[in-house]
């Protein structure tokens, strides 16, 4: 491909990622334009729409000799990012055994078991074990809510319900409190209770969640285990809609 | 041909891994061509000698379950920690979010349908542990296997490597943790 003197050597506004060139619109994050060209790039708190968090950093991809989250980062013109390298993915699997250790995830008693992004994740990176000792940490479950359960045990903070219930609902209902180990999801109710919050099973923030800690209540094993989102694909394997409807537990194929 | 020698155990699981084991079906009669067992409840052999590979079924909850993995741990070449009990405390580990006491109390004193409220202390009985664990917090684990329980095919896999003198590298379609 040899461009002419005055031309750059890329087109304008695509770049290059593992070689495939992908295009992108002013303004878009790497993460953005790799989801709408359907190239997968690993993630647990990004969503679109929502305001990028920036926090899991399982989306860190290289570009040229530095380390950045696709999901913050602005894509440029001529850009050689590298994402699904040996290297990023083994970083990439030593911090999703962090996020199990971390918290509480038996996942043969977890309702969201098939459907989690996070486990989705662990098969996708080839996560055997948590290899860390395990914290065991005792958090709080809240059942208080007619609809909608929170089980703390499995929250991995990646704050989308947070985001999703301000942005998206008009709501505040969910803030993150405390910092490193003492950090926990809390609810913006006088009680601290989730009865007592104004969510709603429609909210955005009650579905949004990709693990098991926000959970519907009483439809949890309408898709029996083995039959569900993850049981049959892998995650790279479907486009992000898919990720999101098994968040929400609908499973069509 | 000496055939590989394999001991098998389960620590604190509820032998759902090795009904999974049993489940391979007539494959068994096959596997049993190339293998044979030491120490396993599958043949109620007590003791482990010297073995190639080990094969460990649930967590620790108790001093037993720590003598007895120590004793698989000294005597096999290879130990694979086998389901999720064993690989994070599974199912028994969901007592970690409660004393010790409490536990006790509410099996044995106040819990539903409880006659002749007592806490057994014999001294036959292992000590429990303060937590449940995975194993590989206390001994050296090789290869892991999850699922609860692995599938057949899971076991056959791993075995099937090692028996072939490969690392064990289980296939995508097969790693589950449910
Ligand atoms: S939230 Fe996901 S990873 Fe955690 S226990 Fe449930 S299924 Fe497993
Ligand atoms: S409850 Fe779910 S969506 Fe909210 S911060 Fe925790 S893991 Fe994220
Ligand atoms: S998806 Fe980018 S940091 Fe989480």
């Amino acid at each position: 491909m040899s461009a002419g003197a005055n031309q750059p050597e890329f087109s304008p506004n695509t770049f290059t990622m593992d070689g495939i060139e992908i295009p992108f619109k002013d303004g878009q994050t790497l993460m953005d334009a790799a989801l709408a060209a359907g190239v997968y790039i690993p993630h647990l708190c990004h969503h679109p729409g929502l305001t990028p968090h920036g926090s899991c950093k399982l989306c860190m991809v290289d570009i040229g000799s530095g380390r950045a989250s696709s999901c913050t980062t602005p894509a440029v013109a001529g850009q050689q990012v590298s994402n699904n390298t040996p290297a990023l993915n083994e970083a990439r699997r030593t911090l999703t055994q962090m996020l199990f250790i971390e918290g509480n995830h038996l996942c043969p008693s977890c309702e969201k078991t098939g459907n989690c992004t996070l486990q989705a994740m662990a098969y996708h990176l080839g996560m055997l074990e948590g290899h860390f000792p395990q914290f065991f940490q005792r958090r709080e479950v809240d059942a208080s809510h007619s609809t909608v359960m929170l089980d703390r045990d499995r929250c991995i903070l990646c704050e989308l319900c947070v985001r999703a219930s301000r942005e998206v609902d008009g709501k505040n209902v969910f803030a993150v409190a405390g910092r490193g180990i003492t950090a926990r999801l809390i609810v913006n109710s006088p009680s601290g209770k989730l009865a007592d919050s104004d969510l709603e099973i429609d909210d955005l923030a009650a579905h949004i969640c990709p693990v098991g800690a926000i959970l519907i209540k009483a439809h949890a094993y309408e898709i029996p285990i083995g039959w569900r989102t993850f049981d049959l694909r892998q995650i790279d394997e479907i486009g992000p809609e898919k990720v999101i409807q098994a968040r929400v537990g609908h499973t069509d194929d | 041909m000496t055939k590989i020698r394999i001991a098998t155990t389960s620590l604190a699981g509820c032998f759902g891994c090795h009904t999974s084991f049993l489940d391979m079906d007539e494959r068994l009669v096959e596997l049993l061509e190339h293998v044979e067992f030491d120490r396993s409840p599958l043949n109620d052999i007590k003791h482990c000698g010297p073995c190639d590979i080990g094969l460990v079924e649930g967590g620790l909850c108790n001093a037993d379950n720590v003598h007895v993995l120590r004793e698989v741990r000294a005597n096999c070449r290879v130990l694979v920690a086998v389901g999720a009990c064993a690989i994070n405390g599974g199912i028994p580990a969901m007592r970690n979010h409660f004393g010790l006491g409490a536990c006790l109390e509410e099996s044995y004193l106040n819990g539903i349908g409880v006659e002749d409220p007592q806490i057994p202390d014999d001294a036959e009985l292992p000590l429990l542990l303060d937590k449940v664990h995975p194993i590989h917090e206390v001994v050296r684990v090789d290869y892991y296997l999850p699922g609860c329980p692995p599938s057949p095919e899971g076991f056959l896999s791993v075995l099937g490597d090692l028996l072939e003198g490969r690392e064990p590298v289980l296939p995508k379609k097969l790693l589950h943790y449910d």
